[in-house]
């Protein structure tokens, strides 16, 4: 190489490499923020568990961290948080996949074109304004007639209806484009073969789409137990051991809330319950999305 | 339009934009109490140009009361800002001993031996004057499709609220009452309400069964009896005469027969045990403020007008001249 050419290539290299290094610190500065996050939580977590001892938290089932005597039984909020999730998925799960079925295998272009962003504008509803419909239209106008006088206005079960029509456009948006990504030729071959659509669908697109839609069926109910504005305004804060929907209760997300919404001094034992109580959700979250990972890696097709 | 001209545009937009978010956040310190001759003792100073901010805090049963009080005097002394909030009786004093707020709502008088009021106060050299300024009937609610419980004893709320309480169905307090589940509504632990009742009813002040919705909010609460048939709530009396279309209060008999929570009865002192006095707690430091000591005498001078429109009972007028007295004696 010349004088010249090869100072143009040490050139290249030198701003390459500049910028290289601002998008790896770009990237980093995500994984930073969350290592954070755990070591935060973990530290304070310490700290109550100090107080508390941990088996009791993980296995109590009586939460009550302002009266006195104090009982930290943690099951009593993952309670309430997996009935609002599980009743949340009832809704979403078959309402989402038909969508999704509808929109990828039997909808025109333009009906496509209208419906998905329409579907999606669901998600862009700020969550304090769906748990205000949920309180002042779902609670009076829905619940109260269908159950008379057996339903109050804070119940867990409207609180899983609403986050379930919060979660609905996610499964239908990520499932309808694992069932694009299907390959036409398998479609075709099966039509070839004399299967009617439905059975195409039903029976070959279907499962060839299974880890794209478990995925956004996990990613769902990642969303639905992290909520928390939904279930503040809908489910109430009456902490207590329940799978009965028509009852009030408390989530993990809803007593976060409610501790850190400023009136607890610091260092006091509630302050401290609310990083144990988020270590936990966090964890919970965590798995979910290692099981979603080890999911799709097992179920997936690849053509 | 150019690329490079569009860019431009949009460059100095923004600019813009920023300038004029930025420009309307700045806010007048709390210290720049604008100078103005001696409050006037009835009209709120409307002369003089007061100006500042007041941060009050505290309970959630004399906020409806505050909060009127600070609108009137903001209309009349538009440079002077007043934010008051309702963490409850506990909470308000916790901040309150914290140096955080200039005075301090409370539904019972402020516990002078406990480490997170009166010893903490002590300990930051916060001196406060105590005013008592109505009185309270703290009234047991349910819901107004509530047939059978129209009176309840001492007794039977102490075994519907006690701690360890096992009633879980209205025909555990009475047998003839129907067995549907009670659903219990009642302020947290950093209320005055929860602190006076619970000492009232259970013997204890903070001695309570804790499975039951709690709120600091009384309109939560209120909400809460109002949407349920079963529901049994407690809290500060302006809250049921506000909701009256859709709640109503239960008899009390503390011993002398069922009584009705209302001004008579709490002025003829019938209504027992559950009748108590309201306080406002101003710090003695804020008070040098010229504009928070107009409030405050605004407040002692006009209170009976507002306790009237939100539903309380008058303090007895020996009360108020007191507090008057002891107002008079911290702004010396």
């Amino acid at each position: 190489m010349t004088a010249a050419t090869s100072s143009l290539a040490r050139r290249k290299a030198t701003s390459e490499r500049v910028i290289e290094t601002l998008l790896f610190l770009a990237a980093a500065l995500g994984v930073f923020t969350t290592v954070g996050i755990i070591i935060v939580l973990a530290f304070q977590a310490v700290e109550f568990f100090a107080i508390v001892n941990p088996v009791d938290f993980l296995t109590g089932t009586v939460w009550s961290a302002n009266i006195q005597p104090y009982h930290f039984g943690v099951l009593a909020l993952v309670a309430s948080t997996m009935l609002v999730a599980v009743i949340a998925l009832i809704v979403a799960i078959p309402l989402g996949l038909l969508a999704a079925i509808y929109l990828a295998e039997y909808a025109s272009m333009r009906v496509r074109n209208l419906v998905k962003p329409l579907l999606e504008t669901i998600a862009g509803v700020p969550t304090i304004v769906l748990g205000f419909f949920g309180l002042t239209f779902v609670t009076p106008n829905l619940l109260k007639p269908l159950f008379g006088s057996s339903i109050g206005t804070f119940n867990g079960l409207a609180a899983g209806l609403v986050v379930g029509l919060l979660i609905t456009p996610l499964i239908a948006s990520l499932s309808e484009d694992a069932l694009r990504a299907v390959p036409r030729g398998l479609r075709e071959g099966s039509l070839a073969m004399g299967a009617t659509k439905f059975e195409t669908t039903r029976r070959v697109v279907f499962p060839a789409a299974l880890s794209g839609v478990m995925a956004s069926i996990i990613l769902a109910l990642s969303r639905a137990i992290g909520e928390t504005m939904i279930v503040v305004l809908c489910m109430g804060t009456s902490p207590k051991l329940t799978f009965n929907p028509l009852e009030s209760g408390q989530t993990m997300t809803a007593f976060i809330a409610q501790i850190s919404s400023g009136d607890t001094p610091q260092g006091s034992i509630q302050f401290k319950s609310l990083f144990a109580v988020a270590l936990v959700l966090f964890a919970m979250t965590l798995a979910l999305n290692l099981v979603s990972n080890r999911i799709v890696s097992r179920f997936r097709n690849v053509y | 339009m150019t690329v490079r001209t569009r860019r431009l545009g949009a460059l100095i937009l923004a600019t813009g934009l920023l300038a004029a978010a930025c420009s309307g956040a700045s806010t007048p310190s709390p210290s720049s109490g604008g100078a103005s001759t001696a409050p006037s003792s009835s009209a709120p100073a409307a002369s003089t140009a007061l100006s500042g901010t007041i941060n009050i805090d505290g309970s959630s049963t004399v906020y409806p009361i505050t909060q009127a009080v600070a609108e009137e005097f903001q209309k009349a002394n538009p440079g002077v800002k007043v934010t008051v909030a309702f963490a409850g009786t506990g909470g308000g004093f916790k901040k309150f001993c914290n140096g955080e707020t200039d005075m301090n709502d409370a539904s019972r008088p402020i516990k002078k031996d406990d480490d997170g009021e009166g010893k903490a106060c002590a300990a930051k050299n916060i001196e406060y004057v105590e005013l008592g300024i109505a009185t309270d009937a703290l009234s047991v609610v349910v819901n107004k499709d509530n047939t059978w419980a129209t009176c309840l004893t001492k007794d039977q709320l102490k075994k519907i609220w006690d701690q360890g309480s096992t009633v879980t169905k209205w025909s555990d307090v009475d047998p003839s009452f129907p067995a549907d589940p009670i659903k219990l509504f009642g302020p947290g632990a950093d209320s005055g309400t929860f602190d006076y009742f619970t000492e009232t009813i259970n013997g204890k002040a903070k001695q309570s069964r804790s499975d039951y919705t709690q709120s600091e909010d009384d309109n939560a609460l209120v909400t809460g009896v109002a949407g349920d048939k079963d529901a049994l709530g407690y809290f500060g009396f302006a809250y049921l005469e506000a909701n009256l279309d859709k709640i109503k209060a239960v008899q009390i008999d503390g011993g002398s027969g069922c009584v009705e929570p209302s001004a008579e009865n709490v002025n003829n002192g019938t209504y027992k045990p559950l009748a108590r006095p309201l306080f406002i707690y101003p710090s003695k430091a804020a008070l040098k403020r010229p504009e928070f000591a107009a409030f405050v005498q605004y407040y002692l001078d006009n209170v009976n007008t507002y306790v009237d429109e939100t539903g309380y009972i008058e303090a007895e007028a020996a009360v108020l001249t007191k507090s008057k007295t002891d107002l008079a004696a911290a702004l010396q």
